[in-house]
């Protein structure tokens, strides 16, 4: 008797299943949480997982589930787990996604599956150009823009020659690219240093050129461990107050805590672009930092802003159709109007579903209890639209 | 040619040449007289930037987090000696890199698992975080100086080790014939644990003098460890001097190649080609150099004297 009675439970079990899956909203989030990128992924995380809390675990009257998972900073691994999460996981929405070679490798196995694909880092040309997508989203921006945004930074400050340095590869190559594009000046050296697993830390040699070069500003692109040690170097090499240092995506919220317990001052006062910062001035980035610092103890990152923003820009998809999450041409023109509260205040999405946004220029400074943070000092670049959104047919 | 740029990126060429010799010379010893190759060789450079890092945090002081960090790293040398390695001897080569690669993968877990994935940086005394300037309004790293220094007086010391006391005598004597050696009556296994620990140290040394510079991060030591490679079997395995020499010539080959490759090549490509490509082939530079050297002397610049 018993034994029946748990086999109709189990059927009914079963039979329910499906109908319990409906009434949740299902969101995969692909982020590297190994390596010592994983620094970045803890952050995206911890923000998603507080964006969560503050909606209360509910979009639409639906339960929300989130599924992470670790691209291990590797393209074919992040795809094999976006092939997971719209297989096996069913999921309506796969997001995330620090690096641009993992999107790459990864977009096509969420649009063929006729998900939404939203990145809260990458920014590619590719996806925001000729690839273009109607079920792709960016709640960050295109990699140009920022550096683009510091070439104007360049040119209001007077300077008329530049020494660049990046990482040889794509992403560093785009960013020199980008400073190029819009500075006026001289660029009178460029030093592309060896990347990837074996990737140069010591840049001694890169900066005495620098140095000799006679330039009256250093620009540099280094995300990740790179940043940290080439600002030590750079002060350790006596380039302060000798050659100011202007950087993109080198100096945040994950280098700062590192560079303040090294005592490494040479950073502060140094300025770099970005499109957030943590002194913004709008309800809901006040609501994000101050409730991030509260629960986590630290200031959170531009990583982290976005993946807040993720979880909002699906929020305000979801409840525009009333939960109905077959309605993917209602969702999509909802997310289309960016209606949601964003940590960088008002913006709008451009033809290619990349932000039409502000970008700031920031410099670090201590704030009242002495953590070194960045400050907006001004606005640099106002509603700007990468360059690619023209190649976009959509 | 600026000169004096030239004088700056001569003396950065000394500083990683230095800092290699340091963890070559620990390797050509365990390579060349237990004929044990050691790929977690570098896995105890990184544990000396970590323990250096955090008892430079707790002491509030760099030099004395070197002062304690270093017996700590040639203690773990000899720990891992007594407990991997000491099994592994007479087995052959195929094992010893199978088995110290899982060695490398459980030093990298245990420091994830110790010290989290983020890294740790170092911080630097007054005194050292600075810079001296040179004729021509040219600066140099005072830390840079240091780690010169220390280098230099570590192979003063080594030389003086092993070319006139009676320990480097055996070391000498059991890098050209081992067995010549334990006939003579030697605990060879009390001078393995010796040599394995003070390269241990050595390794540690110079994970603590470049820590202040790049961070300790795990993995740290994986990227290095082919390039010491590179400079012993450059230099003729089991030998001190030979590893001296090829680590300055390694040193001096990288540095250059970075500082003036780029130069070199823009005098017959076009400018964006020659950035593009001069970092990958100065990153060559020092393979070709060990396949020339290969190709003419396969036993290596300096190899220990073998009757």
């Amino acid at each position: 008797m018993y034994k029946k009675i748990t086999a109709l439970a189990a059927l009914g079990a079963l039979l329910a299943a499906p109908a319990v899956a409906a009434d949740k909203v299902k969101i995969g989030f692909v982020t590297t949480i190994t390596t010592p990128a994983g620094v970045i992924g803890q952050d995206m995380v911890d923000a998603v997982n507080l964006a969560v809390e503050d909606i209360g675990g509910k979009m639409g009257g639906l339960d929300v589930e989130l599924i992470i998972e670790d691209d291990g900073f590797k393209p074919p691994i992040g795809k094999q787990k976006v092939d997971k999460l719209v297989k096996k996981d069913d999921v309506d929405f796969v997001a995330g996604f620090i690096w641009s070679h993992v999107l790459l490798a990864s977009k096509k196995s969420a649009l063929d599956a006729g998900k939404f694909l939203i990145s809260s880092n990458a920014g590619p040309s590719q996806v925001a150009g000729k690839q273009c997508d109607k079920n792709f989203f960016s709640t960050s921006w295109q990699n140009d823009q920022t550096p683009m945004a510091m070439g104007e930074v360049l040119n209001q400050n007077g300077v008329k020659s530049v020494y660049v340095m990046a990482p040889n590869y794509a992403a560093g190559k785009n960013m020199i690219a980008g400073v190029e594009r819009t500075f006026k000046g001289e660029v009178v050296g460029r030093d592309l240093t060896k990347w990837g697993k074996d990737a140069q830390l010591d840049f001694s040699a890169e900066l005495a050129k620098a140095k000799a070069s006679g330039a009256e500003a250093l620009w540099v692109f280094y995300p990740g461990k790179a940043g940290g040690a080439l600002i030590k170097q750079y002060e350790q090499a006596g380039l302060l107050g000798e050659l100011p240092l202007y950087t993109v995506f080198t100096v945040d919220s994950i280098a700062l805590p590192k560079l303040q317990a090294g005592n490494l001052g040479g950073v502060m006062g140094s300025l770099n672009t970005q499109h957030w910062g943590p002194d913004l001035d709008n309800p809901q980035n006040k609501k994000f930092v101050e409730g991030f610092k509260k629960k986590y103890g630290r200031y959170p990152s531009f990583y982290a802003a976005q993946s807040y923003d993720t979880i909002f820009l699906i929020k305000s998809a979801v409840e525009a159709v009333n939960g109905n999450l077959d309605d993917m041409d209602g969702m999509r023109a909802a997310m289309e109007k960016a209606d949601f509260p964003s940590t960088r205040g008002k913006f709008s999405y451009g033809n290619n579903h990349f932000p039409i946004q502000n970008f700031y220029l920031r410099e670090v400074v201590a704030d009242a209890d002495g953590v070194w943070t960045t400050k907006i000092v001004k606005t640099v670049l106002e509603n700007h639209q990468d360059p690619y959104a023209k190649d976009c047919k959509m | 040619m600026d000169w004096g740029l030239f004088t700056i990126q001569m003396l950065n060429g000394v500083q990683l040449g230095v800092l290699l010799f340091l963890l070559a010379a620990g390797l050509t010893l365990v390579f060349g007289i237990m004929d044990f190759v050691n790929l977690a060789h570098g896995s105890l450079y990184m544990m000396g930037a970590y323990f250096c890092a955090t008892l430079t945090q707790v002491t509030d002081s760099f030099i004395l987090g070197v002062l304690l960090a270093l017996p700590l790293t040639a203690l773990l040398g000899w720990l891992v000696e007594l407990i991997v390695v000491r099994a592994l001897y007479t087995h052959d080569h195929l094992d010893h890199v199978l088995a110290t690669f899982g060695l490398i993968l459980c030093f990298d877990t245990a420091v994830d698992f110790i010290w989290g994935p983020t890294g740790m940086a170092i911080p630097l005394p007054a005194f050292l975080d600075t810079h001296v300037d040179l004729v021509g309004g040219h600066t140099f790293p005072t830390f840079r100086i240091l780690i010169i220094c220390a280098g230099l007086a570590v192979a003063a010391l080594l030389y003086f080790l092993v070319a006139h006391t009676r320990i480097g005598m055996l070391i000498r004597a059991g890098a050209s014939n081992r067995t010549m050696v334990m006939a003579l009556g030697v605990d060879i296994g009390k001078l393995f644990a010796l040599v394995f620990a003070v390269g241990a140290a050595f390794a540690g040394l110079a994970g603590m003098l470049i820590a202040p510079i790049t961070e300790a991060s795990i993995g740290m030591g994986n990227e290095i460890i082919i390039v010491a490679f590179v400079v012993i079997i450059i230099g003729g395995i089991g030998s001190i001097k030979g590893a001296f020499v090829a680590a300055m010539l390694v040193g001096l080959i990288d540095t250059m190649g970075r500082s003036f490759l780029d130069q070199l090549l823009k005098l017959f490509m076009s400018s964006q080609n020659a950035e593009t490509s001069a970092p990958a082939l100065s990153a060559m530079a020092i393979y070709v150099l060990m396949a020339v050297v290969l190709a003419f002397r396969p036993q290596g610049l300096f190899p220990p004297k073998v009757r």
